[in-house]
């Protein structure tokens, strides 16, 4: 059991580590900018007094290393400073949103991780039939397919020549949970579009895998029908690889939510981070990518204990 | 586009008849029944969903899948007959799928190539109102200021592809040299190496994307360079692996006794051993980078106006899309084509380097 823990406590230190050479790089990547902050923010036309005082404000007199601290402290405290366009508090304006961006992909997961693994299980179980190239095709497509195109096309379906859903996704802050479910309904799905592909074709990677092993050939020859022995045999092998597959896709649900929000004007931290990109609002550029780093250097490391966890060979050590 | 697919009983008919054909040539097959479960679920959901008119927009689809397999057939009866014998003998074997990617990689590289020739109009030149319908001048229709549908689709394809290729090489190029080295020095490089692509790594590709964008301005250049540098990291994770099942072989141990330098160990002994997986993996980043940039460009923060782009055409005419038009899809929709055609085509390689493994 010891030897679990030290593997899962390394992994941890790792992680730690990596986030904080990730922050490191988020907030020097800033220094890249021709001229400096103060300059960025003024344009060319400034006067070198509007721009010491600007420095001074921004308190940019001080040496990048010591700001670096002082930013990373506050963003340990979920101080992320001020806005550079409104002046308005950068963590305040994430929090909202952050919890609206969770939900839509909370919500994605409930319905995409259970899909993925059934339609794995079964792609294995009729592996080289006309439904699985079918399924394979269609997931192939599915990958290679932008996630804007198939908001739009959900929206097209559903919202425009159906009527059953809105076509835009603006919740209110204090909606009710109906409500919020309804009115997230699409871009949920979208996401579940875009994260389920990925997710079933390595569940079948990973069971198919297993299928070589002299155990599951013994389960065959003893005559176990097969779907008992991919459900009964294969699949608890099969776990470790598809917990990390399923981990690793959510980081990918990371990626996909920034470009669904904007389709569906979802008020998430996605949408957040395009218009201050736009805007060149650094602090919260920052702020923001902070955080989707975070989320997915966490989900790394889940994915890596929970396939150290469920490891057979790990768990009863010898 | 709408008249096309509204109140036209025909296109119902001939999906029907399509269906029931495939249905027949497959009864004999295992594993046609789900098919048939789930085409049956889709035809429900769309007839519960979007009503009539996504019944229709269903039966168009199913007629244009049964066209692209009958030209897909046609493509390989042609290419086995006029290939020479070595060729014929893999094309002969190779899925409608790949040969479906054969026909989009070369409609793309013709439209690449002959795009001045192929548009009726320039690519940023107004031609008519906004939003004007499709006709016999303008093929598709006309943009929000005027702009010549067609013409826009057929330069920014060009644009954006060309944009890829350009990152995906540059990409490439380093990442597997990193790649390439860290194998056959092994030790503190490898690992140095190794960490730093870790790092970069644990940030998601859109997001560094963002980051980097919102700091170094919305240029051709800093895009392709920022979109190559987020992609070498990946290379040379793939890169290091695959050369490095080779590096451990006797044969390379046999050049090194001889006393042969690291540059000729890559060259003749690495890379001929490598190739199929490097090549299908070229295929798939190639996607990757693609829909990267599409994604940036959507996002306004990739290509910028006035030059035509896959992505941002989306993006500016969107709002057609609520008015039940589909012609502001058409890029994306030529997007996931070129993707899937790609991506068609390096499951088909991947499948034929498999093999080969497996029987030796």
């Amino acid at each position: 059991m010891s030897d679990i823990l030290s593997l899962i406590i390394r992994r941890l230190a790792f992680g730690l580590l990596t986030m904080l050479i990730v922050s490191f790089l988020i907030f020097f990547a800033l220094e890249l900018l021709p001229g400096d902050l103060a300059h960025a923010v003024l344009g060319q036309m400034a006067t070198e007094e509007t721009v010491a005082a600007i420095r001074k404000q921004l308190g940019l007199d001080v040496p990048a290393i010591i700001r670096y601290f002082y930013w990373l402290e506050g963003a340990v405290h979920g101080d992320f400073g001020k806005s550079l366009i409104n002046k308005a508090d950068v963590g305040h304006a994430i929090f909202g949103r952050l919890a609206n961006s969770f939900f839509l992909a909370g919500f994605a997961a409930l319905f995409a991780i259970p899909l993925a693994v059934s339609l794995g299980v079964a792609a294995a179980l009729f592996r080289d039939t006309l439904f699985d190239k079918a399924i394979n095709v269609a997931s192939l497509t599915a990958v290679s397919v932008p996630e804007f195109l198939l908001g739009y096309i959900l929206v097209l379906f559903f919202a425009v020549w159906a009527h059953v859903f809105p076509p835009m996704a603006d919740i209110k802050d204090h909606a009710e949970f109906g409500e919020r479910v309804y009115r997230s309904f699409l871009p949920a799905m979208t996401l579940v579009l875009v994260v389920t592909p990925h997710m079933m074709r390595m569940t079948r990677a990973a069971i198919i895998n297993l299928l070589a092993s002299p155990y599951i050939e013994m389960a065959r020859l003893k005559g176990t029908p097969p779907w008992r022995v991919i459900v009964w045999h294969a699949l608890p092998n099969a776990l470790a690889p598809i917990i990390n597959v399923v981990t690793l896709n959510l980081a990918y649900l990371i990626t996909g939510v920034v470009l669904v929000e904007v389709v569906f004007v979802y008020p998430g931290i996605g949408q957040l981070l395009v218009d201050s990109v736009a805007k060149r609002d650094f602090p919260i550029v920052q702020a923001c990518c902070l955080i989707f780093a975070a989320t997915f250097i966490v989900l790394n490391i889940a994915a890596d204990v929970g396939s150290i966890m469920t490891n057979p060979r790990l768990m009863h050590p010898k | 586009m709408s008249d096309f697919v509204s109140g036209d009983f025909l296109v119902e008919f001939i999906a029907l008849i399509c269906l029931a054909t495939g249905w027949y040539i497959y009864r004999g097959e295992k594993g046609s029944w789900a098919i048939a479960v789930l085409l049956a679920a889709a035809t429900a959901v769309t007839w519960f969903g979007a009503g009539k008119d996504g019944i229709h927009t269903l039966g168009v689809i199913v007629v244009l899948m049964s066209v692209a397999i009958m030209v897909c057939h046609a493509l390989r009866w042609l290419l086995v007959r006029l290939a020479p014998l070595s060729f014929a003998q893999t094309f002969r074997s190779a899925p409608l799928t790949a040969l479906f990617g054969f026909l989009v990689i070369g409609a793309c590289l013709l439209m690449v190539i002959f795009a001045p020739y192929m548009a009726p109009f320039s690519e940023s030149e107004v031609v008519s109102a906004a939003y004007a319908p499709a006709d016999s001048t303008y093929w598709l229709g006309t943009d929000q200021l005027g702009r010549d549908m067609f013409s826009r689709i057929v330069f920014g394809g060009r644009h954006s592809i060309l944009l890829s290729l350009t990152a995906t090489v540059v990409a490439f190029s380093l990442g597997m040299f990193a790649g390439l080295f860290a194998a056959i020095r092994g030790g503190i490089i490898d690992q140095l190496l190794g960490r730093l692509a870790d790092v970069f790594m644990s940030v998601p590709a859109l997001i560094l994307a963002l980051l980097l964008l919102s700091i170094l301005g919305t240029n051709l250049a800093v895009l392709v360079g920022v979109v190559a540098a987020i992609y070498v990291p990946r290379i040379f994770r793939l890169t290091r692996s695959v050369a490095f099942g080779v590096v451990v072989t006797d044969f390379v141990e046999a050049s090194r006794v001889r006393g042969e330098g690291d540059w000729y160990i890559i060259r003749r002994e690495i890379l001929p051993n490598t190739a199929a997986p490097l090549i299908a993996e070229f295929g798939l980043e190639f996607c990757y980078v693609f829909l990267l940039i599409a994604g940036l460009s959507f996002l306004g923060l990739g290509i910028q106006p006035p030059m035509a782009d896959w992505g941002s055409m989306v993006r500016e005419n969107a709002v057609l899309i609520s008015f039940g038009e589909i012609t502001p899809l058409i890029p994306a929709m030529a997007i996931a084509l070129l993707t899937v055609g790609v991506n068609f085509i390096v499951d088909w390689m991947l499948k034929i380097t498999a093999g080969l493994k497996d029987n030796s």
